[in-house]
Order: C-alpha cells, then structure tokens, then sequence
C-alpha cells in the first residue's frame, strides 16, 4: 500500500474539520491515525475506507449515527466516492437523546445562575443579614418573588457539605485494617529482614455516585429547577476537587439525560434547552414508562458503584400504577438508597394518597420535603448521614 | 501468521472458526498493523472476548489475560515480590555469615524473587512473538487502574524501583473489552482503535451456530436463531447475546429436537433468559414468537 497523496490528506483534515463542527471531538492524535490507517487499507473499498475512518476517529456510539451522516455527506459532496446509504446505515441507533453541545456556543449562553449584571437587584446585591436568611430559608419556593429565588439560588452555592462516601475495593497505605507485607517487608530490610514493625493497609473512601431524577412537568418544574441548581452548586465544588459523580435526568412523559448539557452550561439554558426538546411540555407524568426506560438504558452504567438515587417528583402520575410499582422496586434494588423528594410535604396536613404515590411507596427509602431552602438543608444532613454506615455493603 | 490486508484478516478469522464483519476486520486490521490497542465494546455475549483468543491462534502467540476488578492493584496486574522465599533468602545468607547490606539486597531483589503478573508477562516476547494481551471488562476496574494502564500503553515499560525499567522488546497485541458499567475515560479511548460490537444478523447468526454446534440439523439452526432475533426486538431487561443462542442451540440437540415447538421453547427458555420477569414475559409472548420464527423462510 502506498501513502496518502497530499489532497486526500487535505481531504481527510477538511473532513475532521466538519466532524468538529458537528460535534464530535476528534483529536489530532488520532486524525494522526486514521491518516496512517489510509496508507494501510484499500481506499477505493466504500466499506473499508468508512470503518477505517470510524474505528479511527470515533469512540463513542452515540456519536456513530452522526458521523455515518457527516460521512456521507463530506465524501459524497467531494464526488471521490460514491457511498451506498444502506452500507453507511448498518448500525441502527435508537433516536438521539442529547443535543450536541457546540463548545463555541458555551461562552454565548447567559449565565442566568448568576446575578443578572446590567440592573442590579438590590436584594442579591447586598449581603443578606441574618434575620433576612432565615426568612428566606423558610419561604415556600413556590411563593417568593424572582429576586427572592435568585437570593435563594445564590444561598445554594454556599451550601458546604460532604458527600457521603463508600469504601471501595482499593486499598491505601494509611488506615489499619490489613497487613501491608510489601511494605513491611521492604521495612524489615533496614533491619537486617528482621519484621520489626508491620504496616497495614485499608480500603478507600470515595465519594457515592448521585443519581437525580427530577420531574420537570408542569407545577414541579420550579422544585426540579431548584434541586438541580443545588445539585449543580455541589459538583462544580466536586470538580474542583477532581471528581465528577452526579447524573442528571429529567422526565416528565419520557426522560432525557442531561448530565453532559449541565458539564458545559448553566442549570437555566440547560433546562430551556430541555424545553425545547419536550413537545408536550405540561402534558403530564408517566413516572413508571420514564423509570422503565432509565432501568432498561441507564441503571447498568450509571449505578455501578453503590449510587444514590434522588427523585423529585409530587408523585402525580398518570400512567399504571402497577408498572411504577414494577420499576421502583427494580430501582430500589439496584442503588444504595433511594429517596424521593416531594415539595408537598411542606404543604399542612398533606397525606401522599395519589394512586402514584401509594404505589411507590413501599420502595422509597427516604421521603423528605423539597418546598424551601431549610428542607434543602434537611437533605444535606440526609446525605451526609448516609455516608455513616461504614459497612454498607453497596 | 500476521495479516497484510483486511480481507486476509476475515479470511483468517473465519479460518479460526470466527465469523466478523467487514468492519471488524477493519478494526482488527488496523489494530495490528498501526500497532494500536483495540477497543471492543458492546452487549454481554457478542463475541468480544472471544474473538481475542482466536486473534491469538491466528498469530500463534500466547494469550495473556488479565480480569479486571474493582481495587486491582499493581500486585495483582504487575508484579509482586515473593516475599516468602525473600525471608528463606535472607536467612541462609545470615547463615552464612553474610553482613554486607549491599549484597543482600543485590541478592534477595533479584528477577528470581519477582512474580511476574499478566502486563508484565505482556512484555516479554517468546521466540520473537510478542504476545497478545487481553485487559477484560475494563469498566469494572476503577480510575486509578486506567490511570496506571494509560501510561502502560504509550510507553511500554512498567520499572520495578528496586530492579530498574522493564521494556518490551516489541509491543503486544493488545485488545481491552468493555460493558459499558461506566464510561471508559477519553483519553484513554482516543488511544484505541475502537469498535461497538453489535448483535449479529439472521444470516450471520445462523453461520455462527452452524461452525459452532456441529450436528445442528439446519432447520432447527434456522429456527432458532429467527426464534432469538425476534426475541431480541421484545421490550426484554437483557436480551439473549451469541453465546445465549448457542448454548440454546446445542441444548435443543441435546434434547434431540429436529424442530422447535412450543413446549420445548417454554421449557429451554431459561437457557436464553437470565432474569425472571424476562422469561415470564417471553413464556407469555412464545407462542406468537414461535409462529413468526417457523413462518421464517428457508435460506
């Protein structure tokens, strides 16, 4: 085989240059390698050359049906090739979850989580006295004003609190719990091999893996929106610390996953970004179809490492009580902890008596209120509680 | 023997009893000849750890695998000191009267003491073969792992502080397979050449199952194989993977069927089905299966 000539090298470059743009990362390492792999393989075979490029330039399934799209579209446009569709299309995806995120667009987006810049609010502006705070704390989200819930979101990001964490399967050098013999032994030679002193050995703590859920139709959104900016306070402070463990859904008729939308933006565009991809915006709840879904797609990959499960929902459901029943028992079993959180329970005498609610009932491990900051706050000790059980096996 | 093209490749596959798609071959090509670790991912029970043992044949190397596991440690994927025989070491030299610390040390840290783990055997070349590495189910070790194999994987030397740098006289072969518990990191990723692993056509199935239960009569190949795709397309907790279908396949013989019916289907159906709630719903829905797969026509 010989080496690529210099246009179809242009080619190629123009090519990962599109890819960009649509929004699949490609790095130069491996543009490097799909330039090499054409020197190797037959280019005139459609076949070849696609998954030559495919198995070069892309790691990730959710992004193969797109670049099969730009493919055909970059090559075909060139007239070098002709690509049979049906060739390019051999590997059916089920519609796509995620919007691309354009990393030009991020720096564009306003930044609603903070305070608006142009007027400023005299509330947000200056600092909230004592008095002030505990007022706010105990407003029902549902009843303050906008400056008051951009007051309330800015409380939020000063939440400090510490995950609660697991014991991992690794072990470190500090702690007692087993004997370190290449340690001691490598000790012992400073001692003739003499086993003076034994080092020991115990496992590692880490962080627990959160997993929230949140019910954006209708009367829930402003509960699911607070949560989120909350959820979203806490792992800008987790990435900080170099660990990035919280996963995002919302569902209202079908779930849609939003984690990565939430890495590259603020909670507000992330959620009119979710808006625009919900048609039926307030047409209800299907808690059970959604949790189906999550439990078929995405419990396998994103509980593994004993997760906390938040769902944030007032429990109204229109779909079969029977299938929720199903899927929050299903759930329950495949997390740590499972905790609903429901904004009415702030509500006086409220009793959880929807068909949806009785339903789910059973398979709820934690049922806190969600209606202002100071049960926010009751979470954080939830949370931070769980991380107590210090031989929770999950 | 080592490939020189993609369709060699498929060719040898097949020849080893394993049945690829272009672009697979592809990958693996590629994999070899730009020397690259490939990256299999996809459903339980497609072939991904399969086809790495036949890779192996086919280069006639040996395979060297490593599991791994949350908390897999250096201990148990590089090396270790056999610390027992160090202890016996140190005390016949103190037998004999040995007082310099230099030359214990020299002595007792020697090759001969290290106990050498899959990606260090990795390294070594047997008769001018490097060997083909196998890193399994990836997903299930943690970060720190896939750290350490990162720079495993550019520089090809793992150094033993008390030894010196181990180096490989050539790269292996080196294919990590994935479940997808957990994203693999990029960087990670955008070292390998990568490949998603599907579940197979009816045509390449009933291949599979004709090269791998020998003495299958053809029309029970045929049905039960257009018996597991339908099941595949049902709303099922996990679906049947290649390996489910061919344990099915060689059950069914076993049983003597020529043909499937209904109750041999209810009764085998655990074979396919891992979970209950999967099987109760398959055993609801069989009868209406069974009729789509025997209407199935013949090749």
């Amino acid at each position: 085989m010989t080496a690529p000539t210099e246009q179809l090298l242009g080619h190629v470059v123009g090519f990962v240059r599109r890819l960009r743009d649509e929004g699949i990362v490609v790095t130069p390492g491996q543009t490097a390698t799909f330039a090499r792999a054409l020197g190797e393989i037959s280019i005139f075979d459609p076949v070849v050359f696609f998954h030559a490029a495919q198995s070069s330039l892309v790691t990730r399934r959710e992004d193969q049906a797109k670049f099969a799209e730009v493919f055909r579209k970059f090559w075909q446009n060139l007239g070098l090739e002709r690509f049979p569709a049906e060739l390019l299309n051999q590997t059916p995806l089920p519609p796509k979850k995620e919007t691309k995120a354009r990393p030009g667009e991020v720096g564009r987006e306003p930044r609603s989580s903070q305070p608006p810049s142009k007027e400023p609010q005299p509330i947000v502006d200056r600092a909230l006295t004592f008095s002030e705070t505990e007022v706010l704390k105990q407003k029902r989200f549902d009843q303050m004003s906008e400056q008051e819930l951009e007051a309330a979101r800015k409380l939020l990001y000063n939440f400090v609190w510490s995950p609660p964490e697991r014991r991992t399967r690794r072990l470190q050098a500090s702690g007692k719990e087993q004997l370190d013999l290449r340690r001691s032994f490598r000790r012992s030679l400073r001692h003739q091999g003499e086993l003076v002193l034994l080092e020991q050995r115990a496992r590692k703590q880490k962080p627990r893996p959160i997993v929230a859920l949140a019910d954006v139709s209708g009367s829930m959104e402003r509960y699911a929106r607070m949560l989120l900016h909350f959820l979203h306070a806490f792992s800008l402070e987790q990435t900080r610390q170099g660990v990035r463990q919280i996963e995002t859904f919302t569902f209202g008729t079908r779930l849609t996953r939003i984690t990565r939308t939430l890495k590259k933006r603020s909670v507000d565009a992330a959620l009119s970004e979710v808006g625009q991809q919900v048609k039926d915006w307030s047409g209800g709840t299907r808690i059970g179809a959604c949790l189906h879904t999550f439990n078929h797609t995405w419990a396998k990959r994103v509980l593994g490492r004993g997760a906390i499960v938040l769902v944030i929902s007032d429990g109204w459901d229109q779909g079969e009580p029977e299938l929720l029943a199903f899927e929050m028992e299903r759930l329950q079993k495949s997390c740590h902890r499972l905790i609903w959180l429901n904004p009415l329970i702030g509500t006086p005498g409220y009793q959880p008596l929807t068909r949806g609610l009785v339903a789910a009932m059973p398979f709820i491990d934690d049922f806190l209120p969600i209606h202002n900051l100071s049960s926010l706050e009751m979470l954080v000790e939830a949370l931070e509680g769980l991380g107590r059980h210090p031989n929770a096996l999950r | 023997m080592f490939p020189t093209s993609v369709e060699e490749t498929q060719k040898a596959l097949e020849a080893h009893h394993y049945i690829a798609d272009k672009g697979l071959s592809v990958a693996v090509f590629l994999a070899l000849k730009l020397r690259r670790p490939l990256l299999l991912e996809g459903e339980p029970g497609v072939g991904k750890t399969e086809i790495v043992k036949v890779l192996a044949q086919m280069l006639g190397t040996r395979l060297i695998r490593l599991q791994c596991y949350e908390g897999l440690d250096i201990s148990s994927a590089v090396y270790e000191w056999d610390y027992a025989r160090q202890m016996m070491q140190i005390r016949l030299l103190e037998a004999t009267g040995e007082r310099d610390q230099d030359k214990v040390r020299h002595e007792v840290f020697s090759l001969e003491f290290l106990l050498k783990r899959p990606l260090l055997q990795a390294l070594q070349s047997q008769d001018g073969q490097a060997p083909v590495l196998l890193i399994d189910e990836l997903d299930r070790a943690d970060e720190e792992f896939e750290a350490f194999l990162l720079e495993f994987l550019s520089d090809w030397q793992i150094t033993v502080p008390e030894v010196g740098t181990l180096k490989a006289e050539q790269p292996p072969v080196v294919v990590i397979t994935s479940n997808r518990t957990r994203e693999i990191h990029d960087a990670l990723k955008r070292r390998c050449m990568y490949y998603w692993i599907d579940y197979p056509s009816f045509d390449k199935e009933y291949r599979i199952v004709r090269e791998k239960v020998p003495g299958v009569p053809e029309k029970l190949a045929q049905q039960a194989v257009a018996f597991v795709q339908e099941l595949r397309k049902q709303d099922l907790y996990k679906a049947p993977g290649v390996a489910e279908t061919l344990d099915w396949a060689s059950s069914l013989l076993a049983l003597g069927q020529t043909e499937l019916s209904g109750e041999v289907v209810e009764e085998t159906l655990g074979v396919l089905l891992k979970y209950q709630d999967d099987v109760v719903k398959a055993k609801n829905q069989a009868r209406d299966l069974l009729a789509r797969a025997q209407m199935f026509p013949a090749l």
